[in-house]
């Protein structure tokens, strides 16, 4: 799951210097877009005619879809300095590789929220390391849990059962502990020194 | 000199610390560690201690060595990835550094770097493994080394006044199946958690040394409990330390404290490891006091 937030007024501002071509994607539901606040700036900047076309569609990440789209608005395209995207990271590098060429620009940063790209914000996430390490934690990740992604235990650095980078959140590892603990698995704690492997990419053959 | 080869004589293994400034002029940590530090047996050089960029923990230790001191090179997780870690090894040992202490490291959102990338490709555990392979001839990823293996005593740290003993005394024995070869502990302030922590960790069969900081005054006691993992300074020590601020201020207090702290937990231990924090002056007297 996504979420986009405009970046700051000060530096949109600087990037749609001149004329704008704007490109708004308002959908898929992995992404969630803040549509009133570009809306509300878009009719700032129509209104001090800075802007010579908008296009808002769906799933602009899909480059054959915007491939036609982005073709009948070139005029408009041609006309203007930026063409400004308010979408996803996603959005944005496709629009830029098929204008390639022409100045295209990011209107909004966007951020990660707990879960599962493509399902529900949640209270756990996976951040896809490729060589699952829930086995050994009792279902507790050790990756997305503890700031450090720490494998082999926590650090020293836990202040009343809480992480030293954040005093809201439970340091991941007493969590494993105490579940380890309960479930009759400490046993666990005695397994070989763990070393990630942050090329599991390469294990997964691109079909 | 490595130093369990002292542990393994029997002796009280005494060491003290130095932090690197964030520059390149150590004229100052040099006299300091010249005038005070000169019989303690090892002195870590800590590596950008708390987050904060200084000076490297590796090039201090040379200067050291070059003076005749011996350096216990602290090395954290935190900055460097496991290429970078093996070769900071490789060059310590070229150096004739023998004397090692692997860390996790604290968090670079703790530091002066907050917007830093965290590292931790390797932690505590993970990186005295690393070391062991060094010295098995074998970098990390199983390729052989060129001639003699350096070799080192390799240290780790744990904290024995953490809330959570059982997590910690965990971490302890999976850092000694991993190669450590003797323990600092953070700083200790209640004797009392120290000996019971001494008597579950004496199982593990590795020489312990006692941490020990100075405290400087009341304000500084209430800003290590509120913010320092595993230090818990008691509220009867900080009223001691309050009740007459001159005496505080002299350092004068501190070591009493210190000093009391030491001869408690010396019958359980097999060391002491004094982080001076700036009063590296008060360490003669301290060590003094303390019957050592």
């Amino acid at each position: 799951m996504l979420i986009t937030k405009l970046k700051d007024r000060e530096t949109l501002e600087a990037l749609a210097a001149g004329k704008v071509f704007v490109v708004n994607c308002h959908g898929c539901k992995e992404v969630s877009f803040p549509e009133k606040e570009a809306a509300e700036l878009q009719k700032e900047w129509l209104e001090a005619d800075k802007i010579t076309g908008v296009l808002t569609t769906d799933y602009i990440c899909n480059p054959d879809n915007m491939k036609l789209r982005l073709e009948r608005r070139r005029a408009q395209i041609d006309e203007a300095n930026v063409v400004l995207v308010f979408s996803c990271g996603v959005g944005v590098q496709t629009v830029a590789e098929y204008l390639e060429g022409k100045k295209v620009c990011a209107g909004c940063d966007t951020y990660p929220l707990p879960g599962y790209q493509g399902v529900t914000p949640l209270d756990v996430d996976c951040d896809q390391c490729g060589e699952c390490y829930l086995n050994l934690t009792g279902g507790i990740c050790p990756i997305t849990a503890c700031s450090k992604s720490l494998v082999n235990g926590q650090c020293g650095g836990a202040k009343n059962g809480h992480c030293e980078v954040d005093s809201n959140m439970e340091c991941g590892w007493e969590r494993i502990y105490r579940r380890l603990a309960q479930i009759g698995r400490l046993d666990a704690l005695k397994c070989p020194v763990q070393i990630r492997n942050f090329a599991t990419d390469l294990n997964v053959s691109k079909e | 000199m490595r130093i369990t080869e002292l542990f393994d004589r029997g002796e009280f293994v005494v060491s003290a610390e130095v932090g690197p400034p964030k520059g390149i002029h150590i004229e100052h940590l040099l006299d300091e560690a010249k005038e005070y530090l000169s019989n303690i047996t090892a002195v870590n050089v800590t590596d950008n201690q708390s987050s904060v960029m200084r000076l490297g923990s590796l090039a201090v230790c040379k200067e050291l060595k070059d003076r005749g001191m011996n350096p216990i090179f602290q090395i954290t997780c935190r900055d460097r990835n496991r290429m970078a870690l093996q070769s900071d090894i490789l060059s310590a040992a070229m150096f004739g550094i023998d004397n090692i202490l692997c860390l996790t490291g604290d968090h670079t959102k703790l530091g002066d770097h907050p917007t830093s990338k965290p590292v931790f490709d390797l932690d505590s555990v993970s990186l005295l493994h690393t070391v062991k392979c060094l010295e098995e001839g074998h970098d990390l990823a199983g390729n052989e080394l060129v001639g003699e293996p350096p070799k080192f005593a390799k240290g780790a740290v744990v904290s024995p006044c953490n809330d959570s003993v059982d997590a910690q005394l965990a971490k302890m024995e999976r850092k000694v199946m991993a190669g450590a070869d003797y323990f600092q502990t953070q700083a200790v302030y209640e004797p009392e958690k120290f000996i019971a922590f001494m008597e579950k960790a004496k199982q593990f069969g590795k020489p312990v040394q006692l941490g020990i900081v100075i405290p400087k005054n009341a304000g500084m006691c209430r800003f290590l409990n509120a913010n320092v993992a595993g230090i818990h300074i008691p509220d009867d020590m900080i009223k001691e330390l309050a009740a007459d601020k001159e005496r505080a201020k002299a350092g004068i207090t501190g070591v009493e404290i210190a000093a009391r702290i030491i001869r408690a937990c010396k019958p359980y231990c097999q060391g002491v490891h004094i982080m001076a924090m700036g009063w590296e002056s008060k360490v003669p007297g301290l060590l003094e006091q303390a019957g050592i």
